[in-house]
């Protein structure tokens, strides 16, 4: 439309041209009001279910009894919300790493498989995603507790004397969380590797390069884009993790998630509740502020 | 291969989840079974006459259905009105409710502490002195706003397995790690928890309130390396038991003796001592501004009559507040050993103070959470 008018405009008089841009500005305008209108519903959606519900939330976590307040923010200063902000990171670090260093040779698998295995594979990959996180969680503990297969099998095998210590603490919850996170690393990293032409490799290989530095110099940068993706998904879910931890952890693993349970349960809080969730969110934020002023967003999701 | 192990468990998840849906389908059902009933009553009434009501509200499940054998029967029948039921899920309800300035329930089922609690928040109603003065229950079980209707316990659970003939007669006996050693578990709150401490550090049952929360801490500390599991539902304190996840546990008297009444587990066979248990309770309470307080107190009274109040432990294994109700010959004598405040059991104990909660529990659960994250 533009192209077609820009020559046009030039044979005219400059009255012309002062109405016809007018004109051409009122068009742009109604047309953007045409796409807002049909954006209108699901905006509507995002803002009645997401936005006003965390608006709500932020307001309850200043206003206490006698108004405005931060005594609910000031409460976070005890030594116990710094430890589980330290324990929480703790987890989420190791987990997303462990997720990493697991996902990418599977996803890089996939990837190479021909059209049917790698379907099969992803199937696979998919399979604990479709079962309920809760059982996945029993069946964690019918593996790993004292009496588990896992170390009667050992016991058994004389390959050790006493049960090794898998659930009821850190380690177990990493394991629990693991299974739970890695098929939401797998599959962006997946993805990115899937778009990625096997010419450009061929090409490296032509220049000169190594299997090994073709891989490390085209193929990786190449990927990077999902590996971003996916431990940003990974991270930020094992953030406000629950349920894993609750029933793994023994009792001792202690997540934000869970200190914002204690908080309305045991002290009908939601002052304080509201302020802990919060955090949460500018939290989670923050880390999305920060991944994407160092990798800039449209690599990680409009790389293509 | 150790497959009947992940059956088990597997089956038992399963009971849950038709134990869950089953009253859930109970509630339902004796509300339906309620409508029709006073239906029939209704369309039987002379034209003008109108068929009175009071609204209760429990934990539902097990236990409400044996409060509606137990007590609601008999008070629909000596009164003749019909008892409507509804289920709660704690504080929050009765708050709510009384925030709303329109109760709709007339008695409710809480914890004592919450009973104690709302109290001090002034959200409930008094109950009739008459009530109240009965020599039967005992001071610390009721309050001028609130009544116990049953009593069960905190108590030591073990595996015969693990200690041999040895028996833990107390707290400690929980802390002796030399003479009883294993695995441990322990409710993820200070309650209980600072008690069994101070008890265990050689302070009598009689003098431990108010509870000296520093020495408390000091002792836990010992027995944390010990504590593998940190329960935080009844259902979970039997089965690391029944798992044989760990060696002894402190729970509810009626967890433990649930799951020595089930087929044995993984732990093999599990035994209790009442010693050194302590006594805690389920009350009564009527929210501010009930709708029908008169009768609510009527049926009230009939309820916690020693031979009526009595009759729960005929269809579940609790224990009746009103002690009188050990003579009126309503329990049978073989039942009586596994009831924590029968005559044979009730001195080996004590009862755990709900004020020193009401007032100490914020801070406590806030210093119990920082120690054990440390």
């Amino acid at each position: 439309m533009t192209t077609d008018a820009a020559p046009a405009i030039a044979h005219r008089p400059a009255g012309d041209e002062a109405l016809n841009a007018g004109r051409y500005k009122t068009a742009r305008r109604l047309e953007e009001l045409a796409l807002g209108g049909l954006a209108l519903p699901a905006l509507l959606l995002i803002g009645l279910i997401a936005l006003a519900p965390n608006l709500w939330l932020c307001w309850l976590s200043f206003y206490g009894p006698n108004g405005f307040t931060l005594a609910y923010y000031e409460r976070l200063l005890h030594p116990n919300y710094m430890l589980t902000l330290k324990t929480t990171f703790e987890l989420s670090f190791l987990v997303t790493g462990i997720c990493m260093a697991l996902g990418y040779p599977l996803a890089y698998l996939i990837a190479q498989s021909s059209q049917r295995m790698a379907s099969l594979l992803l199937l696979l990959v998919m399979f604990p995603v479709w079962t309920s996180l809760l059982v996945r969680c029993y069946a964690w503990l019918v593996l790993l507790q004292r009496r588990g297969l896992i170390n009667t099998w050992l016991g058994d095998a004389g390959i050790i004397e006493t049960p090794l210590r898998l659930v009821h603490n850190f380690t177990g919850t990493t394991i629990g969380m693991v299974h739970i996170m890695l098929p939401f690393m797998v599959l962006p990293l997946y993805a990115a590797m899937r778009a990625i032409s096997p010419d450009y490799m061929r090409a490296a290989a032509n220049l000169g390069a190594s299997p090994i530095k073709a891989f490390w110099q085209v193929f990786v940068p190449l990927s990077l884009p999902g590996l971003v993706a996916g431990v940003i998904i990974v991270f930020v879910l094992c953030l406000g993790f629950y349920v894993t931890p609750a029933l793994l952890g023994g009792g001792r693993v202690m997540m934000w998630s869970m200190q914002i349970e204690r908080t309305v349960t045991y002290h009908s809080d939601w002052g304080a509740a509201s302020a802990l969730g919060v955090v949460l969110l500018v939290m989670t934020l923050l880390i999305l502020w920060l991944v994407g002023r160092l990798v800039g967003f449209e690599r990680i999701m409009g790389s293509r | 291969m150790r497959l009947p192990r992940v059956d088990r468990t597997a089956r038992q998840i399963a009971s849950k989840i038709i134990e869950a849906e089953g009253s859930h389908m109970n509630v339902t059902k004796i509300g339906a079974m309620a409508l029709v009933g006073a239906g029939l009553v209704f369309a039987a009434q002379p034209a003008g006459a109108q068929q009175k009501s009071i609204t209760v509200s429990s934990w539902g499940g097990a236990f409400q259905k044996a409060q509606r054998e137990a007590w609601f029967n008999l008070v629909e029948k000596e009164l003749g009105i019909t008892v409507k039921e509804d289920t709660t899920s704690g504080i929050a309800d009765i708050r709510t409710q009384v925030a709303s300035g329109k109760p709709t329930w007339d008695l409710s089922t809480q914890g004592a502490y919450t009973c104690a609690l709302l109290q001090k928040e002034g959200k409930l109603e008094k109950i009739d002195d008459a009530i109240i003065n009965d020599p039967g229950v005992p001071a610390e079980l009721k309050s001028s706003h609130w009544i116990s209707q049953i009593v069960y316990s905190t108590a030591i659970g073990w595996r015969t397995k693990a200690f041999g003939d040895k028996k833990p007669t107390g707290w400690a006996a929980f802390w002796d790690t030399k003479n009883f050693p294993g695995q441990r578990s322990m409710r993820k709150h200070p309650l209980y928890n600072l008690e069994a401490a101070l008890i265990a550090d050689g302070v009598p049952m009689d003098k431990l309130y108010p509870l000296d929360a520093d020495r408390a801490f000091k002792k836990l500390a010992q027995v944390k390396p010990h504590v593998l599991v940190w329960w935080s539902s009844g259902a979970q304190s039997a089965q690391v038991l029944q798992d044989g996840e760990v060696d002894m546990t402190q729970a509810w008297n009626g967890r433990i003796q649930a799951a020595m009444a089930e087929k044995e587990g993984k732990g093999g066979k599990l035994d209790i001592t009442f010693d050194q248990q302590m006594l805690v309770s389920d009350c009564w309470l009527m929210p501010k501004g009930a709708p029908n307080k008169e009768l609510a107190m009527k049926a009230l009274a009939i309820m916690m009559r020693p031979e009526v109040n009595a009759r729960i432990s005929l269809f579940i294994n609790y224990a009746p507040s009103n002690l009188k109700g050990f003579d009126a010959a309503v329990i049978p004598p073989e039942k009586l050993p596994d009831l924590p405040n029968s005559p044979q059991n009730k001195g080996k104990g004590f009862v755990m103070s709900v004020d020193w909660w009401v007032e100490n529990s914020d801070e406590m659960v806030k210093r119990f959470d920082a120690f054990l994250q440390q």
